[in-house]
């Protein structure tokens, strides 16, 4: 379908009669648009007396020392006009890391300007315009890294790198004035005992799934009669709501508790931990059995064929034939359940399970939205973590017969 | 040898395969031929015990083949199929030594092995041994499907289809290679295929199937001579019987002593396109030559018109 114009991206910035043509980028211009909305309209941190009080919310120009204002202004504008323009991407990506990097600095300056000397009930959090920008850049980011098309090992790397910086501004008492690290610096131990317990939860549960459920996907893939009824069952509990299911294993898990010897022991009780565990495990049946049968139905005939025919065990062909061909297919089952596990995991707290949902929901009863916050960012963070790794090892694993070209 | 001795398959009450009884020399080709659905394929996988018989036995050298497990049989038994079934995650070369590999040969044999073949089937092996085989055209694949299937040196090779989806010059090429490597291994082979030309030129017996039953199994000569039915008589091709004939034999056997003028005949081609080639030079005679260049003598249109008529 040719039309009559100008190619796209072929034409260079001056025309021949010598006019210069300025030409934009679709969604840099959305996101100018919300970066100058973030920036001019939008309140970029908030200020409260104390941490439960309704807050004050103020302008990027309030909120930070005169020079320090303009200068973060100046720097906004800068990066909007690269994002505007149709501009190379790795300018681009720079830009979005010049963003990030330009307002994590700035909100920390805030906290400490804004906060009066000495007062340790004052909390100064970032506000919408924050979270505008930071989304933007994150958007921003994203969108120039997926046109980069950089192979998994290097988007392994700039997560490393992003998680590092990351690293660097927690520890080096930037963001000490902020109100979630206020509350984080209150429940330092708390929070990692939290950590620890949601990640052995979201973790534990999928290991368990794909521990049980690769053997039961083979199993349905190989006798045809069970397929249909497992993955109904599966869909079933899927359906569940999570508080509801919390609810059903109270009754069975507590009388195993009473009745079985020693379950109480290992920490099987109605509530806690334990029900929060079988609850994961059982919402990630379904993607990990589903995607398993689903994997190895799409190895192709012939060479299951050729492998019995030239006197593979039927051990040696799953092993050798149908597993490798099935494994993207069967990681991307696992990847979508890592990343849910991560969420739900929050959930658990509501019976006692632990994990970063305690701070929501304590938050969420003190009307705090800082604690809220201190749940919440972490889980995106892991949540957001694990699907980029995750993908690259996916794509590491998937196109062998692409890569073969140049390995 | 492979002694099929009464095989019968039914499923569901249906028999696909009735009561088949036949001998295949050791070093020879069999081709078996059929409309679709007579029981060629289920015949053929009941030799490696793909397909388990209802009843009958079938020997290979004397031995049941159920003296053994299927997989077991299966390693020492070449299997080559329509569509070559290469393993796409593994290189030419894992994929040619993957019996090898099953058997636990060393390495160094089995590298041994692969160049080998590879190089027997003109694949150049720095260019293709780690080439994946979507990098391969058709018959490239196809080359690699039959090297696979001959990696541990069978003794019998099965065949079903192997050149269905290759176009008619690389069909050529492939069957003439096949028949080469054959000679030159002396592999046992059967082969499956609705190609009748396919099946003259390569048969030493043709076995012709119909709704399960064998119905004729002989030379190809025989089967032109004396079809056993007329649906024997209908593959064939009642017009193309002369031709069926002179397609069996070489050039180099209808060689006559005496001169003649013009472009020599390859001794290895078959008589039908020494016929061709005669009429179409609008010659008598043609001289015949041996790989080498030496002239062996002439081929006469009189003496293939001779050849083409009716056995009596
Ligand atoms: N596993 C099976 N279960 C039931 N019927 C089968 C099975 N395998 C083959 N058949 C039937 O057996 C008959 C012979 O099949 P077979 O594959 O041997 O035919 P064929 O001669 O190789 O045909 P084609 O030339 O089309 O490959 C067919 O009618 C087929 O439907
Ligand atoms: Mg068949």
């Amino acid at each position: 379908m040719k039309r009559p114009g100008p190619q796209k991206g072929s034409r260079p910035e001056w025309d021949g009669d010598g006019s210069l043509s300025i030409r934009f980028d679709k969604l840099g211009v959305v996101i100018a648009l919300l970066i100058a909305y973030a920036v001019l309209a939008a309140p970029f941190a908030t200020f409260r007396a104390n941490r439960i009080v309704p807050g004050d919310a103020k302008g990027i120009l309030q909120a930070l020392p005169a020079g320090a204002g303009m200068l973060l202004l100046a720097l906004m504008a800068g990066v909007a006009l690269v994002v505007l323009l149709k501009t190379p991407t790795r300018l681009r990506l720079f830009a979005a890391a010049a963003g990030l990097a330009a307002i994590a600095v700035f909100i920390g300056m805030a906290a400490t300007f804004l906060t009066p000397p000495a007062n340790s009930y004052a909390r100064v959090s970032p506000a919408s315009g924050f979270w505008i920008l930071l989304f933007s850049f994150a958007l921003l980011a994203a969108d120039s890294i997926t046109r980069m098309r950089p192979l998994p090992l290097v988007r392994l790397l700039l997560l490393v790198m992003t998680l590092g910086g990351a690293a660097v501004v927690l520890t080096s008492g930037l963001w000490d004035g902020l109100s979630i690290l206020k509350e984080y610096s209150g429940r330092a131990d708390v929070f990692w005992l939290e950590a620890g317990r949601h990640v052995t939860l979201a973790l534990g549960s999928l290991f368990a799934a794909v521990l049980v459920g690769l053997p039961l996907g083979i199993l349905c893939h190989r006798v045809a009669p069970l397929r249909a009824g497992v993955l109904n069952t599966l869909n079933l509990i899927q359906t569940i709501p999570s508080i509801a299911l919390f609810g059903i294993l109270i009754a069975p898990l507590g009388w195993i508790a009473v009745n079985v010897p020693g379950a109480a022991a290992i920490g099987i009780r109605g509530i806690g931990a334990a029900p929060a565990f079988v609850a994961l495990f059982l919402y990630s049946l379904l993607p990990v059995v589903a995607n398993t049968v689903v994997g190895l139905a799409g190895v192709p005939r012939e060479a299951n064929e050729a492998a019995r025919g030239i006197g593979m065990t039927d051990r040696q062909r799953l092993f050798g034939i149908e597993f490798p061909l099935a494994m993207p297919v069967i990681l991307t089952g696992i990847r979508i359940v890592l990343v849910q596990n991560i969420g739900l995991a929050t959930i658990a707290a509501l019976i006692g399970g632990g994990g970063f949902g305690v701070f929501v929901f304590q938050g969420i009863g003190q009307t705090a939205m800082d604690l809220v916050l201190l749940g919440a960012v972490p889980t995106v963070v892991l949540a957001f973590a694990a699907a980029i790794v995750l993908d690259a090892l996916i794509e590491m694993n998937a196109p062998q017969r692409e890569r073969g070209r140049t390995a | 040898m492979i002694e099929i001795d009464g095989i019968t398959k039914r499923y569901d009450g249906i028999t696909v395969v009735n009561n088949v009884s036949m001998t295949i020399e050791p070093r020879t080709v069999t081709v078996i031929v059929g409309t679709s659905g007579s029981g060629k394929t289920t015949l053929l996988r009941m030799i490696n015990r793909l397909v388990e018989p209802t009843a009958g036995a079938i020997r290979l050298d004397g031995d049941d083949n159920r003296s053994m497990p299927g997989f077991e049989l299966r390693r020492r038994i070449g299997y080559a199929i329509q569509g070559h079934g290469l393993f796409p995650h593994r290189t030419v070369a894992q994929n040619i030594a993957t019996v090898p590999v099953l058997l636990g040969w060393n390495k160094a044999r089995i590298d041994a092995k692969v160049t080998e073949l590879l190089t027997l089937f003109q694949l150049d092996p720095a260019a293709f041994a780690n080439r994946f085989p979507h990098e391969l055209s058709g018959g490239q694949q196809q080359r690699v499907g039959v090297a696979r299937a001959l990696a541990a040196e069978p003794n019998v090779l099965l065949m079903d289809e192997p050149f269905g989806a290759l176009d008619p010059i690389i069909r050529a090429k492939a069957q003439a290679d096949l028949l080469a490597i054959q000679r030159l291994l002396g592999t046992t082979i059967v082969l499956v295929t609705h190609d009748m030309d396919e099946a003259f030129h390569l048969a030493h017996k043709i076995a012709v199937m119909d709704k399960g039953a064998l119905v004729q199994y002989g030379r190809p000569a025989e089967l032109v001579k004396d079809p056993a039915t007329a649906f024997v008589q209908t593959l064939i091709g009642t017009s193309e019987r002369p031709f069926r004939l002179l397609s069996i034999e070489t050039a180099g056997d209808a060689v006559e002593p005496g001169p003649a003028e013009g472009q020599p005949l390859a001794e290895t081609v078959s008589q039908r396109d020494a016929l061709s080639e005669l009429l179409w030079s609008g010659r008598a005679a043609l001289p015949v030559a041996a790989t080498d260049g030496t002239i062996l003598g002439r081929v006469t249109l009189e003496g293939l018109t001779r050849r083409a008529a009716k056995p009596q």
